[in-house]
């Protein structure tokens, strides 16, 4: 009887109430609810960030399954399944969805969410699930939810639409629910000491039709963008990809920061473009983010502006990241970095 | 090689350097009164479609390249900027001042569109930028059974069909191999899009521009997602200035950031 009560005031008075009717019932219906927490992984690794995905399906109540595919995952399925709360780990084992092809994933994905009638299905806004969760939303044909900050309740979710700039509160009426969710708004769960099940999947053996042919990742010791604790990022001020490295990869090591770029910095070449923040390039939320020289457009906002502590250093009183700042530092970079890099070092 | 039919879908939105409004009834983004522009990830589908044939760069030649969005009547105004930046033609899909499609909805018509049309690729922006979904290709590609390549950065096209794409992942690039037909997203990386010139914005005039309406294709916009609520984000408040870098350093410490 209750949970139909709630439906009735979920749909009656959503908007209003919906925040506090979830924050009163926690997931009265969550025998029904069953999740696929869909996991990465790499040359048989596990990606510890896509543990998200279990964080956001606790989050929602019910039973819930990992899922890793691969050419050899027994090793990261037996990782993700010592999370606490996990029921089981879904395994399958072959090369062809070792790279993630989402012709081959997809398909893989939909046969084991069928066979268990799962009613969500997450996944990181990782270019992996980028590229594979549409496909399979569309196969399964349900509207996607991309990119959710917060879980409401079993359909409603918030999502940041128009680079951040907007809030919206959807709710979904597909009878699954196929969601990605902002990494940086569910911490990863950590493997303890629980145990649950692992078993071997379907594997529907598609045809290949796309071949992989070659990555090249950027490598570096510093800690990822995406994941990292600090992050120094430098804009159109440093002028040049030699002042970039000089100025930036320093203050970086003495802050044991990631270092991340503007558009118009990566577009000038002064750094990788796997190191954009932004609308288009990755979104952050470290506990410490300096920008330098970085004017503050609405497009890098998007990027960063949940960061924790937000520094600034800029020549330009008026540039726009310093009214997001918390603390900003008006002068020459040039000048202002190192002495800043010299001090954090000595002390 | 088989002759390139190249499917384009733009979108109308909000112009990038505008600050998005929630309304006041907190419903949806103000957009009456608002500049509007293409979507600046369909800007690089165009260009890469135009140049593909203008560098020769498809061993089969480019044969079509239709333009097609679906939207109010001021969609047209995109339309035109497409064939005035060299597609041959374009497809309107008329919907009513206001009126939305989620992404399955617009992958849906466009599969129908490409059947339709005979296109053997289609090129489409990563994600648009006031929904910032990012789906519409990859759901296509899924509705056809095609091969995708999302973000591409790089596409070459070589004998037999097949085509080449470099994308970018989290952590770099990497390369995957397909034979058309299939679906390409595009990343900011790709190309820089050429202005549309004075004398091809007024032949874009001439070029043939269809209308028709999802009924026509046999669809009804049904929606899975009711938007509850739209909100502007929590407000930042800058934290003030410091006068030099150890005030700096010492406002990071009080902070708790260093």
């Amino acid at each position: 009887m209750f949970p139909t009560a709630r439906r009735v005031l979920g749909t009656a008075a959503g908007p209003l109430l919906g925040r506090g009717a979830s924050a009163l019932s926690p997931c009265p219906r969550s025998r029904l609810l069953s999740t696929l927490a869909i996991l990465e992984q790499r040359d048989g690794q596990l990606n510890l960030a896509s543990l998200s995905a279990f964080t956001a399906a606790k989050k929602l109540g019910g039973t819930i399954h990992g899922f890793v595919a691969g050419s050899k995952v027994s090793a990261a399925a037996e990782q993700a399944a010592k999370v606490d709360g996990v029921e089981q780990i879904i395994a399958v084992e072959n090369e062809a969805y070792e790279k993630g092809l989402p012709e081959n994933y997809a398909p893989l994905l939909v046969d084991n969410i069928k066979k268990s009638n799962y009613t969500h299905v997450i996944s990181g806004h990782t270019a992996f699930g980028k590229n594979v969760l549409p496909r399979v939303a569309a196969l399964l044909d349900s509207q996607q939810i991309s990119d959710i900050t917060s879980i409401q309740d079993e359909k409603t979710f918030v999502r940041p639409i128009y680079a951040g700039n907007a809030i919206a509160t959807v709710e979904s009426s597909d009878p699954i629910k196929i969601i990605t969710i902002r990494g940086t708004a569910f911490a990863p769960a950590t493997p303890e000491s629980a145990s649950a099940a692992v078993v071997q999947g379907v594997d529907p053996k598609p045809e290949p039709t796309t071949e992989w042919v070659s990555e090249d990742l950027a490598k570096s010791d510093r800690p990822d963008l995406a994941t990292a604790s600090k992050v120094v990022s430098g804009g159109r001020g440093l002028k040049s990809k030699e002042d970039f490295d000089r100025v930036m990869l320093p203050l970086a090591d003495a802050l044991g920061a990631a270092v991340g770029a503007s558009r118009a910095a990566v577009d000038s070449g002064y750094a990788d473009n796997s190191l954009q923040v932004g609308q288009t390039g990755k979104v952050v939320a470290p506990q410490l983010y300096m920008a330098v020289g970085i004017s503050g457009a609405i497009q890098h906002l998007a990027g960063m502006k949940d960061s924790k502590v937000i520094a600034a250093i800029n020549k330009d009183a008026d540039a726009p990241i310093f009214q997001v700042a918390d603390v900003g530092l008006v002068g020459d970079l040039f000048e202002k970095v190192p002495e800043l890099t010299e001090k954090i070092r000595s002390s | 090689m088989s002759a390139l039919r190249i499917l384009v879908p733009i979108k109308r939105v909000i112009d990038y350097a505008v600050k998005p409004r929630v309304n006041k009834a907190q419903t949806a983004v103000e957009t009456a009164g608002v500049k509007h522009s293409m979507n600046p990830f369909d800007d690089l589908s165009v260009e890469e479609s135009v140049d593909i044939r203008d560098r020769n760069r498809a061993p089969g030649g480019v044969e079509d390249i239709c333009a097609i969005s679906a939207g109010p009547p001021k969609a047209q105004d995109i339309l035109r900027t497409a064939m005035a930046m060299g597609a041959d033609r374009g497809i309107h899909v008329e919907m009513k001042e206001g009126e939305e499609l989620e992404p399955l909805m617009v992958a849906k018509m466009l599969k129908k569109v490409a059947e339709q049309q005979r296109s053997n690729l289609v090129i489409l922006g990563k994600q648009s930028i006031d929904g910032d979904s990012a789906q519409t290709g990859q759901m296509l590609a899924g509705l056809l059974g095609w091969s995708q390549a999302t973000q591409a950065c790089k596409v070459e096209f070589g004998e037999g069909d097949s085509v080449t794409v470099t994308k970018e992942v989290d952590g770099g690039v990497e390369t995957v191999r397909a034979k058309l037909p299939m679906v390409v997203t595009t990343d900011l990386r790709l190309n820089v899009p050429r202005y549309a010139t004075l004398p091809n914005i007024m032949k874009a005039k001439k070029k043939k521009l269809d209308k028709m309406t999802l009924q026509d294709l046999g669809l009804d916009n049904e929606k899975r997602l009711k938007v509850l609520k739209v909100t502007e984000p929590a407000a930042r408040q800058g934290g003030g200035k410091v006068e030099d870098v150890d005030g700096l350093i010492s406002k990071l410490k009080e902070l708790g950031a260093l």
